[in-house]
């Protein structure tokens, strides 16, 4: 039997066999469940306008402030650099690395290198290094945190609008945009298919 | 060979962790590297139970100071004030915001302890052999992968008080060294659960039955 037909559950090890899937179906483990492989009709073209609109909003959400705060005509606005920058200099460098790595490294080197694979992709061809890469995008997405920080600056204006006058800014907004754009993303997105492909040039 | 009843592992198959290729092991074979995608080949995570306690065992060490020492200190005209994790949901609860307070007491006290015992009793069922429901404890080990990233909350919100309050002479909000140690907590969690590997909930189970 030819092994290339045959899939290991990566939870519970069984080994299946391979059914070929169309209509966006999902293939799940016989015995637990976990989720095998997908079929994503339009796959690459669907991922890749979705990463396209997250970068652009990726930007936005970077450069311009996500809140703001008056008090007695003093104001003072943070964008996402400037939180990590204020905790940097009251020497929590830890912090300010961890906070770094998960809303901008994490997600910005994602959306990148989502767009460099599929671009190429787009027009038959494969991205030089598009085996490192999809590994790379593997270990990273878990430390890409958007979806939760956007949380803390919502639980953060809480917390101010009793001592000040909170103002939203176009970041935050943008963060907003941003979160549905990356699960739209990463829910197109079919690693198996990019797989298969790589085996068929090599 | 009856697919469907039997694992990788029985069969000698190494699945590549990355790119899920198959592919025979030879006896007496090591560092064994996939050919499609160049990755080192184990049948299961090396030395998973070892590296998942590891960190596991971290994690615990920095969990107290996670939670008895401040996350912050502020202060202002008014006086200084430092607020542990614990302080900062008492404040959202008296001051009536109930479901935040809720939101963040499940984020950051509720879902790190959970997270740490359930992790604990996974390593321990696997080490025991255990062999009971491995389909309720692949779940649990679901819930823990998902929700771990949750916990970082609290870190952000320090982070965006701490550059908002930079009031000079009106007030000013630092991170206190509480935020490093539950920093470190949610990372080495993480880390811990990628360590573990599921597969060997059912490993026993399949050696039962043959």
């Amino acid at each position: 039997m030819e092994l290339s037909s045959l899939i290991a559950c990566h939870e519970c090890d069984l080994l299946q066999r391979r059914v070929p899937l169309a209509g966006g179906a999902v293939a799940c483990c016989r015995c637990c469940h976990a989720v095998l492989y997908r079929d994503s009709p339009n796959g690459i073209d669907r991922t890749l306008a979705y990463t396209l609109g997250a970068l652009f909003l990726f930007l936005i959400a970077n450069l311009y402030p996500i809140v703001g705060l008056e008090v007695q005509g003093n104001r003072q606005v943070a964008t996402l650099y400037g939180t990590v920058h204020a905790l940097w200099n009251d020497g929590r460098e830890e912090v300010a690395s961890l906070v770094a790595f998960t809303t901008m490294v994490s997600p910005a080197l994602e959306i990148i290198l989502l767009a460099y694979l599929l671009i190429p992709l787009r027009f038959n061809r494969i991205a030089e290094g598009t085996i490192p890469v999809l590994r790379f995008l593997q270990t990273v997405k878990p430390w890409s945190m958007t979806e939760v920080f956007l949380l803390g600056v919502l639980v953060s204006l809480v917390k101010l609008e009793h001592l000040a006058h909170v103002e939203t800014g176009i970041g935050l907004w943008a963060f907003a945009g941003l979160i549905p754009l990356l699960i739209a993303a990463a829910g197109a997105f079919s690693p198996d298919e990019i797989w298969n492909k790589v085996s068929r040039t090599s | 060979m009856n697919v469907g009843d039997i694992t990788a592992g029985q069969m000698g198959f190494y699945a590549c962790h990355v790119c899920n290729l198959l592919a025979k092991s030879e006896p007496g074979e090591h560092d064994a590297v996939c050919r499609r995608c160049g990755s080192p080949l184990h049948l299961r995570k090396p030395d998973s139970v070892a590296r998942t306690w590891a960190f596991l065992i971290a994690a615990y060490i920095l969990f107290v100071p996670a939670n008895v020492m401040p996350i912050m200190h502020t202060s202002s005209l008014f006086g200084a004030q430092a607020d542990t994790i614990m302080s900062g949901v008492i404040y959202l609860w008296m001051s009536g915001s109930w479901h935040l307070a809720l939101v963040v007491f499940i984020a950051s006290i509720l879902v790190p302890s959970a997270k740490l015992l359930a992790l604990t009793f996974l390593v321990v069922s696997v080490q025991r052999r255990s062999t009971w429901e491995p389909m309720q404890r692949t779940k649990l080990y679901r819930v823990v992968e998902f929700v771990g990233r949750w916990s970082m909350l609290d870190i952000f919100v320090v982070a965006i008080l701490v550059a908002l309050v930079h009031l000079q002479s009106l007030a000013t909000i630092e991170a206190g060294f509480g935020a490093v140690a539950f920093g470190g907590v949610v990372v080495l969690t993480m880390l811990a659960a990628m360590e573990f590997d599921p597969r060997l909930i059912w490993d026993p189970k399949r050696v039962q039955h043959g």
